[in-house]
């Protein structure tokens, strides 16, 4: 079999990289930078998995129903099924790994995520995320030794060599020397999420530019579900970026409350008796939104953990902990923190189906960049279950001769590496900047068309630039795509909430947002769930 | 607040490299290092003191937290995150930006550290078979997974040279995770590996103590580490399996 190029070294491409050299089969794997850099080390609460070790008679069903639910019922409910019912055996086999998932008592324990009624979030401190990319980084080194796995860090993507309407190989340039290559075979996408177009203002890494999405989208490859994007409730600010605090904080008690009248009030608690503060994220963060601009209440929203036992920091949040203290200097033990709900989460993404291949024969993606597992709003712990099980179910399906063998049928061994002249892929920051604050002030947490009309005359104007390189034209038609999904989606789901569309309209709307870019053109329809 | 920078300038390719001054201002307090390279790079106009253009400034940056080890650079004269650097902590001053010294330069602030990569491989830092302890007693195999791989604790280890064959403090970190999960890790390859070529090769200066910007504890560690891959004595019983 041909060498497969895995574009991306984060949980998703390091996972497809361990399974086809499981099976013997050798990949690349091309990343901006190694995987001690990705973004997946950021990740801090934890995995969700129906392990039923905390007796609450959990299982991969109620984690179906729950997962569904928290997508507000627009994820492709196979693919979800396959998901649920495999997280248990991912979590195993990280355990097996050697990831120090949190123990008491000689046995592993799970905590409480948003969203979830059950203890099923396996976690190692706040640090899950870093703990599973050393795990795996390590498991990737042997493969590496073996001659399985090719490395190559510091290179970026540049774009696909499409022929005959299938993925040949990839064009990617080495940051060090510059030189660009083409390297045949078929591609599995797993380049993290679109922070790039929102740049300061995530919680995600800068490295995820959103490149590889937007030249793929350019060059005819179908997206989904744009227009939802996630905004963590519990962020700030920190110099060039949003700081997370983790879902943990509350899974383990914490209370998100806001000043009436002088005094606290816990407003999640009493909206929502259930669930309260673990209501799923596009619930929590519209409510805070809604609560500051209140008249009988504070313009700040505070989570209050300064009731949590000594015990729950010392052993589960010992790091946040520290993190509070050293970017705000205040010791959440004891005081109340500032939070703001912050960008943090794209559902959307290229297009896949629940074997994770895209419109384009020979290409698949998995991780947060394809738009599977979370519909219209995912629940906190499931990404990085989702970006491991993409990851080795694209790979699976490529070892399983997927696209009907005939994608790898194609031998390209003649198309060795060569090089070739193609744009930098260096962004201007101003017009990057500019084509946020578009995006941003249309996509915030609260929608209506006004702002999404003028964000999309602001872009237009933009696209006229006769002067745009090729690659800026492409993130512009993406952001025009993810506007054009917000527009066309006359509903409120999940994190996409219209202001003056304020219900959910299943019969409409219970449907998967597809955008396509031909001739330079960006369409929208809506397809109906498999 | 104005600040005086001397960055390092070197091209892509070129061996040498000049310094040169860059008055940078913002009213943002907590500005780092890392933003003040962000924002130098995001002002197209931005010209040094003797008038010429600065263009763009190459270093690396990913988490912008200190999560990653992306940004570490030489602040002067001290390996360090610049994301983790606020300007306010730094003095009057003109502060000086160098890139790592121990690694090849590619360009400016950037350099290739893929040597520290290839040790970790040299050394066979992988597990060989399923992880049969469920808890991590001491905190070993967390500590362990801690490190960022940023290379400041080469950068100021005496006995580490690039080619050489002591791997220094960023090798024997994640060793430390696979010896504390293996049995008997003195009898296997890897016990061999870190005997030679990190604990014989250790002067103990100390100097890699006080500098990891992810605070691990390096002591920690080495006691387990050396205790069971260089004593062959066992720091705990084994833990209780999984399933
Ligand atoms: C602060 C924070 C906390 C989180 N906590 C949790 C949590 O507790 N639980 C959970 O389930 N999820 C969590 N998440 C989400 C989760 O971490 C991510 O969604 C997941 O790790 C994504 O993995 P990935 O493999 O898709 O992408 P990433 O890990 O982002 O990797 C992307 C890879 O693509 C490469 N790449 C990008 N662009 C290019 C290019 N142009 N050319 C070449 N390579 C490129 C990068 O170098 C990188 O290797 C958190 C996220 C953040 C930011
Ligand atoms: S103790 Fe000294 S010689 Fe040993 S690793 Fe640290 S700096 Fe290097
Ligand atoms: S041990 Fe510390 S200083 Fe050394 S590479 Fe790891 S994180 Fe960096
Ligand atoms: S950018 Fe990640 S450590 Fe500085």
């Amino acid at each position: 079999m041909d060498t497969i190029n895995i574009i991306g070294a984060g949980l998703a491409g390091l996972s497809a990289a361990v399974t086809l050299a499981e099976n013997g089969v050798s990949s690349r794997l091309i990343s901006s930078q190694p995987s001690e850099r990705s973004q997946s080390v950021l990740a801090e609460g934890g995995i969700n998995a129906a392990l039923d070790l905390m007796g609450e008679q959990d299982s991969p069903a109620l984690h179906f129903e729950d997962t569904m639910k928290g997508g507000v019922y627009l994820a492709d409910p196979e693919a979800v099924r396959n998901l649920t019912e495999n997280a248990p055996r991912i979590v195993r086999k990280l355990a097996a790994l050697g990831v120090p998932f949190q123990t008491e008592n000689g046995q592993m324990i799970q905590r409480y995520f948003g969203g979830q009624k059950k203890r099923r979030t396996a976690y190692a401190k706040t640090g899950t995320g870093k703990m599973l990319m050393t795990a795996l980084t390590d498991y990737a080194r042997k493969f590496e030794a073996d001659g399985l796995i090719h490395r190559l860090h510091h290179h970026d993507f540049v774009k696909a060599d499409i022929r005959d309407g299938i993925l040949r190989g990839v064009y990617v340039r080495d940051r060090y020397t510059e030189e660009t290559a083409l390297h045949s075979g078929p591609a599995i996408a797993c380049a993290g999420g679109l922070n790039g177009f929102f740049p300061g203002r995530t919680t995600g890494t800068t490295q995820n530019t959103g490149h590889v999405q937007a030249v793929l989208f350019s060059q005819g490859v179908r997206m989904a579900n744009l227009e939802f994007i996630q905004y963590h409730p519990t962020t700030f600010g920190i110099s060039g970026k949003r700081c997370l605090v983790s879902e943990a904080a509350r899974g383990e008690g914490g209370r998100l409350c806001v000043l009436r009248g002088g005094e606290k009030w816990y407003f999640m608690e009493e909206l929502y008796p259930e669930l309260g503060n673990l209501m799923p994220r596009d619930v929590v963060s519209r409510e805070m939104y809604r609560v500051v601009r209140r008249p009988d209440c504070g313009d700040q929203v505070f989570l209050d953990m300064t009731a949590l036992d000594p015990s729950v920091w010392r052993t589960k949040l010992s790091d946040l902990r520290e993190e509070c203290m050293h970017y705000l200097r205040i010791d959440p033990a004891s005081a109340l923190l500032p939070v703001e709900p912050g960008i943090h989460y794209f559902m959307g993404g290229i297009d896949v189906d629940a074997r994770h291949r895209t419109s384009l024969p020979g290409l698949y993606a998995a991780g947060e960049c394809a738009c599977q597992y979370h519909g219209a709003n995912r629940l906190g712990g499931n990404s990085m279950l989702g970006a491991v099980f993409g990851g080795e179910t694209a790979a699976r399906d490529l070892l399983d001769g997927g696209f009907d063998g005939g994608c790898l049928s194609l031998s390209t061994g003649c198309l060795s590496p060569t090089s070739v002249s193609l744009s930098t892929g260096c962004l201007s920051p101003i017009s990057a900047e500019k084509l946020s604050s578009f995006l941003c002030s249309a996509l915030g947490i609260l929608r209506t068309e006004e702002g999404i009309r003028q964000s999309l005359e602001g872009v237009g104007e933009m696209l006229r630039d006769e002067a745009l390189t090729e690659d800026f034209r492409a993130r512009l038609l993406l952001g025009e795509a993810m506007l054009r999904s917000a527009s066309a989606r006359r509903e409120s789901r999940g994190a996409h909430t219209r202001e003056d569309y304020p219900e959910r309209d299943d019969r409409a709307f219970r449907k998967t947002t597809l955008a396509e870019c031909r001739d330079g053109s960006v369409t929208i329809s809506f397809r109906d769930l498999p | 607040m104005i600040y005086q920078f001397e960055i390092s300038r070197t091209k892509h390719g070129d061996r040498t490299s000049r310094l040169q001054r860059i008055r940078w201002e913002t009213a943002d307090e907590s500005a780092t290092v890392a933003s003040a390279l962000t924002g130098m790079n995001a002002d197209p106009d931005l010209r040094d003191e003797n008038g010429e253009a600065v263009g763009h400034i190459f270093w690396e940056c990913s988490c912008l937290q200190k999560k990653c080890g992306a940004c570490a650079m030489r602040i002067n004269g001290v390996p360090r995150l610049a994301c983790d650097t606020p300007l306010s902590s730094l003095g009057k001053k003109p502060i000086r930006l160098e890139p790592l010294k121990k690694f090849p330069v590619i360009a400016d602030l950037m350099t290739d550290r893929q040597i520290m990569f290839d040790n970790l491989r040299e050394m066979k830092i992988w597990l060989d078979r399923e992880c049969s302890q469920t808890e991590d007693r001491d905190g070993v195999a967390f500590e362990a997974s801690r490190c960022l791989q940023c290379g400041c604790c080469l950068e100021v280890c005496p006995n580490f040279l690039p080619g050489g064959s002591f791997t220094g403090t960023a090798a024997c970190v994640p060793a430390s995770r696979i010896i504390a999960e293996m049995e008997s890790p003195a009898q296997t390859e890897l016990g061999c590996l870190y005997r030679k070529r990190i604990y014989e090769g250790c002067g103990k200066s100390l100097s890699c103590r006080n500098i990891c910007p992810a605070g691990i504890d390096i002591d920690k560690l080495l006691v387990h580490s050396n205790a069971t891959a260089v004593w062959n004595k066992s720091v705990h019983s084994p833990g209780k399996m999984l399933h």
